[in-house]
């Protein structure tokens, strides 16, 4: 959606840029025109940078207790990944599987709640005229600079008391709504949805929830995608939150992490063949939705 | 509803004027009515009711807990006035995180705003497999912070840390990373950037999107160069998405947590505090050392600070977007003229 205008932009100069290649194009230097040498070697350095540190939890992650403090270290992996990979697998303090279950289903909950009120809200916000509105959703952005450290001890009380430390439950119940989705469909609603069309569907007699479900639901549908997708992404490297109120019996995939580290092992190997294994789902889901986080990003900062 | 004895073709309401009779609302007309007034409510409600219980209700919590002496105990109480307040500050190690967030924000936020706008510039040109490029930028942000910190703190070992190793193969000296507090800063701030250079590289890029080609092109027939025409056209675009960047940067930069947490494997933030942080010295009090008064107070004061800094920022940066001219006003003339190439 928002990637198609600017590429347009860039295709056209191409062409006549393409009509004086071959012969050096000096006297052309249209900012644009033609990306030189040094534009893909700084780029393929930020890919170096980006992926090395997969490689090298890999490489330490593939070698043994000694690979670490052996300064002549090779650079090729070893062959033990699958030995250390196993030993977090099967180890009981860490309690991988269940780890990887419980950051499965509260993100996936976390997601699908958020992007549900967010859209609702948003709807109500970007097309419906009621009194309030405005200063409503003035309020909901100014909550966006409030840290979470200024929930944490009166959450924590108030699940202590229910009893729900400990339960993944406790995770998922604060993260339920996000100021953000709903100022992000709120933006996107707004520039999407003509008006006339709202209109049109009151003049046949439609009710607010038939306009709601016929016009904005499939309006909302990329935007709902991409916020499911942030929300996802944020729910299951959350941190500050989970380390608190968990269990450590009972863990999310960092606390897990965090684990590995603090309580048990001394083994780098082990532990970075643990953050390894922890990062693959994220990886994977990267792999199939890469290309929408990255238009995500970039439409929501032309709004935000 | 109230209105069901109205009926659709209610027979006898007299007209009171003759040239105008009265519009008699019938049955689904009043539904109609009521459903236009309310269910604008009726959509925002879950969100609210929701916000309310988990993120509102905790906040005013936090206050008044952070006047108390809370007993863990009895779960309750006792008002003690401003006195957690005074303990915080009175504390030396709140002084101590206070300094190493700001540094650690400084270190972190600085360079990768300048190494963001270095790298959108880059995938701003014609580039081949744009999509590619694009996409692996973002490859560190699905990393968790805290898997990130495991393996830079790994890196940044004191003894045969990749980096160290490779400092004293080059025949400099091994560098402190966790027993100096700036090198552990320096460490930290790295782990953030890291993370993060990549997502703001692309909101940055973004804006570069949205400046039309023809600008450059008309400076190009005017002789300026590609450093003069970054300069003159490209960074002036870019102040309200810097403006963006910097607050956000600002409020999750001051309340880092996960890094500094993992940077040892005690999470007390180091032996001499080298390099504790608000959040981490909030965690310390309320969850190692059972005082959530004390921790509540901490928290009202860390949003103080970010308030403070958040406003701070807000206005330097809104002063540095009047300083633009008249050039705001031309932007949006011209960006209408080649509507074609813009999109919403």
């Amino acid at each position: 959606m928002s990637t198609t205008p600017p590429l347009a932009m860039v295709e056209q100069p191409i062409a006549t840029a393409g009509l004086r290649r071959g012969r050096g194009d000096r006297s052309v230097k249209i900012r644009g025109y033609r990306a030189g040498f040094w534009v893909y070697a700084g780029l393929a350095l930020v890919l170096v940078s980006a992926v090395f540190p997969y490689y090298w939890s890999f490489l330490i992650g593939s070698g043994d207790a000694s690979t670490i403090n052996d300064p002549n270290m090779s650079w090729i992996p070893g062959g033990n990944f699958f030995a250390n990979a196993a030993s977090v697998l099967n180890d009981p303090a860490v309690n991988f599987w269940p780890a990887l279950w419980n950051s499965i289903y509260s993100s996936t909950l976390i997601a699908i709640s958020v992007v549900v009120t967010s859209t609702l809200a948003g709807w109500a916000f970007a097309k419906l005229r009621f009194p309030g509105s405005k200063g409503l959703l003035v309020f909901v952005v100014a909550t966006m600079a409030v840290p979470m450290q200024l929930g944490v001890v009166p959450l924590y009380i108030l699940f202590s008391d229910l009893g729900w430390t400990g339960n993944v439950g406790a995770i998922i119940i604060p993260s339920l709504t996000s100021a953000f989705g709903v100022f992000w469909m709120t933006q996107y609603l707004q520039q999407t949805v003509p008006d006339e069309l709202i209109e049109a569907a009151r003049v046949d007699g439609a009710t607010m929830f038939r306009t709601f479900w016929t016009v904005a639901v499939p309006a909302a549908r990329p935007a709902a995608a991409m916020l499911f997708l942030f929300t996802f992404v944020t729910a299951w490297n959350n941190f500050f939150w989970p380390f608190i109120v968990l269990d450590r019996r009972d863990p999310t995939l960092p606390v897990a992490l965090s684990l590995l580290q603090s309580n048990y092992f001394v083994d780098y190997s082990v532990v970075l063949a643990g953050v390894l294994l922890a990062t693959i789902p994220l990886l994977l889901l990267f792999a199939v939705a890469g290309k929408q986080l990255v238009s995500g990003i970039m439409a929501g900062a032309v709004k935000g | 509803m109230t209105a069901t004895d109205v009926r659709p073709d209610a027979p006898e309401a007299p007209p009171q004027r003759k040239e105008k009779p009265v519009r008699v609302l019938s049955f689904s007309q009043n539904l109609s009515r009521w459903d236009l007034k309310f269910s604008p409510y009726l959509y925002i409600s879950p969100f609210f009711i929701l916000f309310a219980i988990v993120g509102l209700f905790p906040i005013a919590y936090t206050a008044v807990i952070s006047f108390m002496e809370w007993d863990l105990v009895r779960n309750s109480g006792e008002f003690i006035g401003f006195g957690q307040y005074v303990w915080i500050l009175e504390n030396p190690h709140f002084w101590t995180a206070l300094r190493n967030t700001f540094s650690i924000f400084l270190l972190s936020s600085v360079p990768q705003l300048l190494l963001a706008v270095f790298i959108a510039a880059m995938l701003d040109k014609n580039i081949r497999a744009k999509t590619f490029w694009r996409t692996s930028v973002l490859l560190p942000y699905v990393m968790a912070p805290v898997a990130v910190a495991l393996i830079f703190s790994n890196m940044f070992g004191d003894n045969h840390g990749l980096v160290n190793n490779i400092l004293t193969d080059l025949g400099l000296p091994a560098v402190p990373w966790h027993k100096d507090p700036f090198w552990s800063h320096v460490a930290i701030a790295t782990m953030v950037n890291f993370r993060w250079t990549g997502y703001n590289a692309l909101i940055l890029l973004a804006a570069m999107q949205a400046v039309p080609r023809e600008y450059y092109e008309a400076a190009t027939v005017d002789g300026a160069g590609a450093f003069r025409q970054f300069w003159s056209i490209t960074l002036p675009s870019l102040r309200p998405t810097l403006i963006f960047v910097i607050i956000t940067s600002t409020i999750g930069g001051l309340q880092i947590f996960d890094e500094p947490s993992q940077f040892d494997n005690t999470g007390e933030g180091g032996a001499a505090q080298q390099w504790l942080t608000i959040s981490l010295f909030l965690y310390n009090i309320g969850w190692r050392d059972w005082n959530f008064g004390r921790a509540a107070a901490l928290a009202w004061i860390l949003f103080l600070i970010i308030l403070v800094i958040g406003l701070i920022n807000l206005l330097v940066t809104r002063r540095l977007v009047r300083d633009e001219g008249g050039r705001g006003v031309t932007i949006p003339r011209k960006r209408g003229l080649s509507r074609k190439g813009q999109g919403r």
